[in-house]
């Protein structure tokens, strides 16, 4: 039995972290995340959250202590945002090289410069290829339901890895809405206790952890944690399936599609843009275009064989990123996709385009616009060499 | 599905009334979301916050432009800010008012249908001892338009401040004045 309850989506993480029930949780605030942490205190304040909430003076010492405290053998959350996890880089790569299950939410949120604190997954994103499993969401009961099943993912002994659950500033993070929360006895059923046994800091069974390596063996690292990321895509699928008998919940594993059978076009979205994309497809097809939607969830591992399957037998697509690959001149997820399309052998005209930066909006009105110049460029069999910029006109900018 | 946008300013609790909105809703069975847009956070800042009710759930997560209704927490910020941007046509103003404001002196545009008055101030000032006017014009949405029940705002309100802020919202719901001008 669940409660109906209403959150924000920083509350969701919150709630999901509590459940899981963490042995250790340290995390630094930063906006849009300020208001996990204050969740997290408030609860061990009240007395209903176990963990040890370590206070630190830094996101650099949030992911250090995690670390040791996830070699020690325990369960660990934490959260950031944006610069956050700039300053926490150096750590971060060395959780997953070192293969420390941690589980933490990114808040996505611009990076400067500019100064902003608004939303866009470019800080995660940037980091797609630090070795962390990545997952992104919707709405807020996704939040909920993809950081519990974070935990069985990172956990599971075929993957070990770190995994970020990955969620927009201010349009998830401080957005109210109606959340099914599980009862307690249900998680612990779905999340035995973490026990961890590839490499324990114990000093009755003393063990060398991470000392001078050579090449030869640096190679080796990186072959078995490339290995343990495409496992890890199983058991996503797996671990949803599994949430799913016990919340009646899916949220489609690696990718999640909507009204693909038949479509003709195809729209590939990330992140808090897909719930505005979904009510535009229905639009769109009661006008008699047969568009679907392509959204990816786990960018890492990224599901290239799915998506080369889902994309099989469109015309051409777009792709509407948040975010910027500086160099490609489009978005990051647009580059992926196209590779997945690629190794399939299918060359496709397709559509990159790039909006939202900043916290900017993405309303319907640039949705409907992104998908008439999906249908126009692909009937035309053309694609445009760089981003198609998303915006409204604003006086004094040139567009 | 109602879309309603309500202005107020850092510190009258905007974002709040909008989430109680939202949960008053989803009480009720429904479906609803509130996303506040902060700007530069800061007390007397312009704050607004987007809400969506409806009876099945809602997808998408932007702001909203074409309110069926506008609620506006202080009245100078008309001053500042565009209040009645996208109104839909016959829509709703809810506004904090001078005691004694006539509509006709109010310069609406025509795009709104009805108003509701109600001197939020003077009656937060009264009972709370501070210009905090979330509460009182909560009284008077639900009033104006019925689209949620003054019992599940009511028990909400009393939650997250008390008795004292239950008992504005019951005053300002009966002192709340409803002008249908269509």
């Amino acid at each position: 039995m669940s409660t109906v309850a209403v959150m924000n989506g920083n509350y969701a993480a919150a709630t999901a972290a509590r459940l899981a029930r963490p042995e250790v949780i340290a995390a630094y605030p930063i906006t849009p995340q300020t208001p996990v942490v204050e969740y997290l205190t408030l609860f061990a304040a009240e007395g209903s959250l176990s963990s040890r909430m370590t206070e630190v003076e830094s996101e650099h010492s949030a992911m250090s202590i995690l670390s040791g405290a996830s070699l020690a053998g325990a369960r660990c959350y934490t959260a950031t945002s944006s610069q956050g996890l700039a300053l926490m880089y150096e750590p971060y790569f060395r959780a997953s090289t070192l293969r420390l299950p941690i589980v933490m939410n990114i808040v996505n949120r611009e990076m400067i410069s500019p100064q902003s604190v608004w939303g866009g997954p470019q800080d995660s994103l940037t980091l797609r290829d630090a070795g962390w499993i990545q997952i992104y969401v919707e709405d807020n009961q996704e939040i909920l339901d993809q950081t519990i099943q974070a935990f069985r993912i990172a956990e599971d002994p075929r993957v070990l890895l770190p995994i970020n659950v990955c969620y927009d500033g201010f349009y998830l993070s401080h957005m109210t809405e109606r959340v099914e929360v599980p009862e307690q006895a249900e998680i612990d059923a779905f999340l035995p206790p973490y026990e961890a046994k590839h490499q324990i800091l114990d000093p009755r069974k003393p063990m060398a952890i991470d000392p001078l390596t050579s090449g030869y063996l640096v190679m080796e690292y990186r072959k078995k944690h490339m290995d343990s990321m495409a496992a890890a895509l199983g058991v996503v699928e797996e671990t949803d399936k599994a949430y799913a008998a016990l919340t009646g919940r899916s949220w489609g594993g690696a990718l999640d599609l909507y009204r693909m059978e038949d479509a003709e076009y195809a729209v590939v979205t990330l992140g808090s843009v897909t719930g505005a994309c979904r009510e535009m497809v229905d639009e769109k097809r009661a006008a008699g275009v047969r568009i679907g939607l392509v959204k990816v969830r786990c960018l890492r591992p990224f599901p290239k064989a799915a998506v080369a399957a889902a994309l099989a037998r469109v015309k051409g697509f777009g792709v509407i990123d948040r975010n910027v690959s500086f160099g490609w001149n489009t978005g990051i997820v647009y580059q992926e996709v196209r590779s997945a399309l690629y190794e399939s052998g299918r060359t496709l005209p397709s559509v990159p385009f790039v909006g939202g930066l900043g916290g900017e909006d993405i309303t319907l009105g640039l949705v409907s616009k992104a998908f008439d110049e999906i249908v126009a460029a692909v009937d035309a069999g053309r694609t445009p060499q760089s981003a198609v910029w998303l915006w409204a006109p604003r006086k004094g900018v040139k567009a | 599905m109602k879309e309603i946008r309500l202005h107020g300013r850092g510190g009258m609790g905007t974002v709040k009334a909008a989430e109680i909105i939202v949960t008053a809703k989803v009480l009720e069975g429904g479906y609803g979301n509130s996303i506040p847009f902060f700007g530069f956070e800061r007390q007397g800042a312009p704050v607004s916050s987007f809400v969506r009710l409806d009876e099945r759930p809602i997808r998408p997560k932007t702001q909203v432009y074409t309110p069926d209704c506008v609620i506006v927490l202080d009245g100078t910020l008309r001053k500042a800010v565009d209040v009645f941007e996208g109104l839909k046509d016959g829509g709703w103003l809810i506004l904090n008012s001078e005691p004694g404001s006539r509509v006709e002196d109010l310069d609406l545009p025509r795009s709104v249908g009805t108003v509701v008055l109600v001197d939020a101030t003077g009656l937060a000032l009264r009972r709370l001892g501070k210009p905090i006017t979330n509460t009182a014009m909560l009284g008077a949405f639900v009033k104006g338009t019925g689209w949620v029940e003054l019992s599940d705002v009511a028990s909400k309100v009393e939650e997250f401040w008390g008795r004292e802020n239950a008992d504005l919202l019951g005053e300002a719901f009966e002192a709340a004045q409803v002008i249908r001008l269509r």
